[in-house]
């Protein structure tokens, strides 16, 4: 059985950036997938590929993690405005960041608009987006 | 606080001026196996007729990060660039000690390269700051968008650090440096294959325009 945890954005926003990544961290150890609403920020996500570093061992061999957010540039004229203006608005709200534990998932593939879990058990694509 | 930011910044700032008196950092940053030390080789073979870093096929070989000192090349009008070239271990997200003793290592041997593999990438992950321009090296047989990839290339971006991106390993059928370029629009990529030197002359050329 494989558990998901979804994440919402306001239980991150309040959080320093390492109380965030360690809370990210805590989940994917107790064996569970999140689904977090938005996205780090890029030296966060550094920091959490750090830590994650840190914390290995023959027991936790790391993490998958893809970050899925609307690609603008494929946007034109006032559908790029809105984008721009949600970026705006919204900043690291917008998007959705999957983070799984390495010894559940074996790799998560973004072509760029879907992305599929596969996990380790049988290699099959478990979602798909 | 203020205090601690203004002494960071000033830190910063003195450690970047001397750095560009001295000479220019270049770093070559990627995954594992992408290739980074076979170009860090390539260069100091072509140009200082010496080796770098050891190579293999079994991932996280480079776990250190290694400084070749003066590589100073030349294009074709004459003009010369020196820098330090910096090979780092490859970043990666989760490494597992039970692979390497699939590809032939001990237990022993394994677990080994997997604790210093992990202090590579936190080392990779540390030495960001130092560099003055950067090579992200990918192998263009494997998927780009890779969120290892993204994520190097974002904390590059945000530092305002120079990319050129290799797609390596274009010898290979399965290579594709469309799909590299597809992936990373808004950088520069050159498609090359370090092991047998192909199209090595343009990554050269390449470097001039990266290192200023």
């Amino acid at each position: 059985m494989v558990t998901f945890q979804f994440v919402p954005y306001q239980d991150m926003e309040e959080l320093s950036p390492a109380k965030r990544v360690n809370k990210l961290l805590n989940i994917v150890k107790e064996d569970k997938i999140i689904i977090m609403e938005g996205r780090l920020k890029k030296q966060e996500e550094a920091d959490l590929i750090e830590i994650t570093m840190e914390e290995i061992s023959p027991k936790f061999k790391g993490i998958e993690l893809s970050v899925i957010y609307p690609d603008k540039s494929k946007l034109e004229g006032f559908q790029k405005f809105k984008g721009t203006m949600a970026s705006l608005l919204l900043g690291d709200r917008q998007g959705l960041t999957i983070i799984g534990p390495a010894s559940i998932v074996k790799k998560i593939e973004k072509n760029p608009d879907k992305i599929e879990l596969f996990t380790k058990d049988n290699g099959s694509r478990r979602k798909r987006r | 606080m203020v205090k601690a930011f203004l002494k960071g910044l000033f830190k910063r700032f003195s450690f970047n001026l001397l750095n560009k008196r001295n000479h220019v950092k270049l770093g070559l940053y990627g995954p594992p196996n992408g290739g980074k030390s076979t170009i860090a080789n390539r260069i100091c073979q072509d140009w200082l007729g010496q080796e770098m870093s050891t190579v293999s096929h079994i991932a996280h070989e480079t776990r250190e990060i290694n400084i070749k000192e003066q590589v100073s090349i030349k294009n074709k009008k004459g003009k010369q660039l020196t820098f330090s070239l910096v090979d780092t271990p490859g970043i990666a997200t989760k490494i597992d000690y039970e692979e390497f003793i699939r590809k032939g290592l001990t237990k022993t041997e394994a677990k080994k390269r997997a604790k210093e593999a992990t202090k590579g990438v936190i080392d990779a992950i540390k030495w960001l700051d130092n560099m003055d321009s950067v090579v992200v090296v990918l192998d263009a047989t494997k998927d780009p968008y890779s969120q290892v990839n993204i994520t190097i290339i974002g904390n590059l971006q945000a530092r305002n650090i120079p990319v050129l991106i290799a797609a390596n390993k274009t010898d290979l059928k399965k290579a594709s440096i469309e799909t590299v370029k597809a992936a990373f629009p808004q950088y520069p990529v050159i498609g090359m294959s370090a092991k047998y030197g192909k199209n090595v002359e343009d990554f050269y050329e390449q470097l001039f325009k990266l290192v200023k």
